[in-house]
C-alpha cells in the first residue's frame, strides 16, 4: 500500500515538472543577465523587457495578433451561438451531417487548411493581408466554441424559454432576458478559448501572411539571431501570465455563473 | 347557459404519422376547476399545451372568451401556465420572477412593486422577496411558479402536472391550497394530471382522456359513480367487473343474465353509457359487504376468500364467486368488534341492484 501511494508520488511529481519545467525556464532567462540562453545564471537584469517596449516590429506583430485574436473571438462564438442553438433546440433536414462537417475542421491538420486556404485566396486573386488569416482562424475556432457553446445551451431548461413566452414577452427579449444570461458563462469562455488558439496559432498565420506577421510568425523569425534569444524569453514570460490571467477571468466568470443560477459545480473544462 | 371561457371543436393534432389528439370537443366554462386526466400518453399534456399556444392544431378550432385563437402565438394569450418542472428563472430572485410578466407589459414600476407584493402575500411566500430562486424548495418554487402566473390575471391558468415533483405530504398540503387559491382568485384553472385522487379531490369537472379521445367528461361524483365505460371505471378507482348479457328490455327495465349473480332486473339508467355493446357489469369494492353472524344484505351470495391486505383502518379481500374465474376484491371497512377473515375461509357476499352498473 505504502509503496504504490511513494510510487504515485513520483509518478505526479514528475508528471507535472515534464508538464510545466520547461515554461518555468522562460521567466528564469528572462531575468538573466547574460545574452546567451544556458546555465548557470549570471545576474539579474530587467534589461530584456526594456528590449520589448522599444522593439517597434514586435510591436506591430504584437497588435496584428491580438486585432485577429479579438476579431476570430468575436466571430467565432457568434458562429458558433447560431450553431449551437441550431442544433439544440430544433431539429431539421440533415442536421446531424451538417453539424458533422461543421465539426471537421477541429481535426483536420492545421497545414492542409493553411495550404488550402492559401490556394483559394491566391486563385481568387484577393491579397494575403490580416483578414485572410482571421478567416482561417474562425474556421479552426469554430468548432471549439461550438462544442463550449452545445453544453451551454443543451443543459438551458425549454421551459424556462416557452414560461418567458408564455408571460408576454417576446422572442427577442426571452432571448436577451432568459436564455443569454444563463448561456453567458458558457459565451465569456468560447471567446477566452478562440482568443487563446487564434494568438498562438502559427501554421495558419504563416501561410496566409502576406507582409503583416502575427506574434507567433514573428517569433519564428527571430529565433534565427541567437542574440535576439533573451529578448523572446521575455516577450514569452509576458504571454505566459497573460494566458494565466485569461484563465483566471474564466473561471472567475465560470463560478459566478454557477453561484447565480445554482447548477451544481462539476469542474468545467478549465 | 354563458358563453364558455374555452370551447374547443373537432380539434386534431398529428405528429407526422402519429395522432396524438384526435376530434376533441370540449367546452370548459368560467370560473371552473377542470382537469384532464388520464395515463401518460394519453395526450392530455399536447391539449394543454394547444390551449397555451405552444402547439399548433392540425385541424379544428380553439376559442378563448369567445375569440378565435388560430395564429395568436403563445405571449399573446389570456392563459398563464404553470410548468411541470416550475420553469423559475434561476438567475432572478422571486420578486424578479414574480415581476418578470408585469415588466413585459411595460406597468409603471410601483404597479409592478404593488402587485408582486399581493401576488406574494396570496402564496404565502413573505419574506421571501430576494430570495435566490436556486435556494428554494420543491413547494416554495411551486408557489414563485403560480404567483408568477396569478400576478398576471390571466382568463385561465394553465397547470402542467404542477404537483408530481413534490412529495405525498406537501402535495396534499398544495391540493387544498390550490383548491382555496382557484376560490379566491376565481380564474379557470385547467389542471393536466395523471392522479385521478388528485383529480376528485380538487376539480369541479374531469375529462377522461384515453389514446388522444376525450372519453368522458363529468363532475367526480358522476365519473366515480356512473362512469360512462368500462375503461373509464377502470382508471377510476377501483372496480371489479362480471361479464353481463341483456336478454330483453321493457319500457324502463332491463333483463340481464350476469355472471355469477344470475338473472336479474335492472333500471335502464344503470347503464351509464346507454344500451349498446354493454357486456359487462361493474360494482365497487366498498358497495359490496361481507356479511357477518346475523347480517342481510338484499342480495347475497356465497364466496371463499382467497387473499387478504390487511391496511389498519380498511381491509381488502379478493373472494372467489362461483362460476367467476378470478377472484373479486370487497373491501371492509374494519368497524369495533368486526373480525378480519383468513385465507380459506367461506364468506357471504351481500350485494344490492342498485349498486350495479351495466357497462361497455
Amino acid at each position: 500500500m505504502r509503496g504504490k501511494i511513494g510510487f504515485f508520488k513520483w509518478f505526479i511529481g514528475f508528471f507535472l515538472l515534464f508538464l510545466y519545467g520547461p515554461a518555468i525556464l522562460l521567466p528564469v532567462f528572462a531575468f538573466n543577465a547574460s545574452s546567451i540562453v544556458s546555465f548557470p545564471l549570471s545576474g539579474f537584469t530587467t534589461e530584456w523587457f526594456s528590449v520589448l517596449l522599444t522593439n517597434g516590429t514586435l510591436h506591430v506583430a504584437a497588435r496584428n495578433s491580438l486585432l485577429i485574436a479579438v476579431t476570430t473571438a468575436i466571430f467565432s462564438t457568434l458562429l458558433a451561438v447560431l450553431a449551437a442553438r441550431a442544433s439544440t433546440r430544433f431539429s431539421f433536414f440533415g442536421r446531424r451531417s451538417i453539424m458533422g462537417f461543421v465539426m471537421l475542421p477541429m481535426v483536420l491538420p492545421e497545414i492542409i487548411i493553411g495550404v488550402s486556404l492559401l490556394v483559394v485566396i491566391i486563385q481568387m486573386g484577393f491579397e494575403l493581408s490580416l483578414w485572410s488569416i482571421t478567416m482561417g482562424h474562425i474556421l479552426i475556432c469554430t468548432p471549439f466554441c461550438i462544442a463550449i457553446l452545445s453544453s451551454a445551451f443543451m443543459n438551458l431548461d425549454k421551459s424556462l424559454e416557452e414560461a418567458s413566452f408564455d408571460l408576454g414577452q417576446t422572442r427577442w427579449n426571452t432571448f436577451w432576458l432568459v436564455i443569454f444570461p444563463l448561456v453567458m458563462p458558457g459565451i465569456v469562455a468560447s471567446l477566452l478559448i478562440a482568443f487563446t488558439i487564434s494568438l498562438d496559432e502559427f501554421i495558419i498565420a504563416f501561410f496566409l501572411a502576406g507582409t503583416e506577421p502575427t506574434l507567433p510568425v514573428y517569433i519564428w523569425g527571430q529565433l534565427r539571431f541567437p542574440a535576439k534569444l533573451p529578448g523572446l524569453m521575455a516577450l514569452g514570460t509576458v504571454l505566459l501570465l497573460v494566458s494565466i490571467g485569461l484563465l483566471l477571468i474564466a473561471d472567475f466568470f465560470r463560478r459566478r455563473g454557477i453561484r447565480k443560477t445554482g447548477i451544481e459545480n462539476t469542474g468545467g473544462f478549465l | 347557459m354563458t358563453q364558455p371561457i374555452i370551447r374547443l371543436s373537432g380539434l386534431d393534432k398529428f405528429y407526422g404519422e402519429f395522432q396524438a389528439l384526435s376530434q376533441i370537443d370540449l367546452d370548459i366554462q368560467t370560473g371552473e376547476f377542470f382537469s384532464l386526466l388520464g395515463p401518460s400518453g394519453c395526450g392530455k399534456t399536447t391539449l394543454l399545451r394547444a390551449i397555451a399556444g405552444f402547439e399548433t392544431l392540425s385541424s379544428g378550432s380553439l376559442h378563448i372568451d369567445g375569440v378565435s385563437m388560430e395564429g395568436v402565438p403563445a405571449n399573446k394569450r389570456p392563459t398563464n401556465m404553470v410548468f411541470q418542472s416550475y420553469a423559475i428563472f434561476p438567475h432572478m430572485s422571486v420578486a424578479e420572477n414574480i415581476a418578470y410578466g408585469l415588466k413585459a407589459r411595460k406597468l409603471p414600476k410601483a404597479e409592478i412593486k404593488a402587485s408582486v407584493a399581493e401576488a406574494i402575500n396570496m402564496v404565502g411566500l413573505e419574506g421571501f422577496d430576494d430570495r435566490a430562486s436556486h435556494a428554494l424548495s420543491g413547494g416554495q418554487r411551486q408557489r414563485v411558479a403560480l404567483a408568477r402566473a396569478l400576478v398576471l390575471k390571466p382568463r385561465v391558468l394553465l397547470l402542467d402536472e404542477p404537483l408530481s415533483a413534490l412529495d405525498k405530504k406537501l402535495r396534499e398540503q398544495m391540493q387544498s391550497e390550490l383548491r382555496r387559491l382557484q376560490r379566491a382568485v376565481g380564474i379557470t384553472f385547467v389542471l393536466v394530471t395523471h392522479d385521478q385522487e388528485e383529480a376528485l379531490t380538487m376539480s369541479d369537472r374531469i375529462a377522461v382522456m384515453f389514446d388522444g379521445k376525450i372519453e368522458q367528461v363529468a363532475s367526480p361524483q358522476i365519473l366515480y359513480g356512473k362512469p360512462s365505460t368500462r375503461k373509464v371505471a377502470a382508471f377510476i378507482g377501483m372496480m371489479n367487473f362480471l361479464d353481463a348479457k341483456v336478454l330483453t328490455t321493457s319500457g324502463d327495465n332491463l333483463e340481464v343474465e350476469v355472471q355469477s349473480l344470475g338473472k336479474l332486473t335492472l333500471p335502464l339508467e344503470q347503464a351509464t353509457g346507454g344500451l349498446d355493446g354493454c357486456n359487462s357489469v361493474g360494482v365497487r369494492p366498498e358497495m359490496l359487504t361481507i356479511l357477518m353472524g346475523s347480517q342481510t344484505s338484499e342480495r347475497e351470495i356465497e364466496a371463499e376468500v382467497t387473499e387478504v391486505y390487511y391496511y389498519g383502518d380498511m381491509t381488502y379481500y379478493d373472494v372467489k364467486l362461483p362460476a367467476k374465474e378470478d377472484p373479486i376484491t370487497v373491501t371492509m371497512r374494519n368497524t369495533a368488534g368486526r373480525e378480519v377473515l383468513e385465507v380459506g375461509a367461506k364468506a357471504r357476499v351481500g350485494w344490492s341492484t342498485s349498486s350495479l352498473l351495466l357497462l361497455k
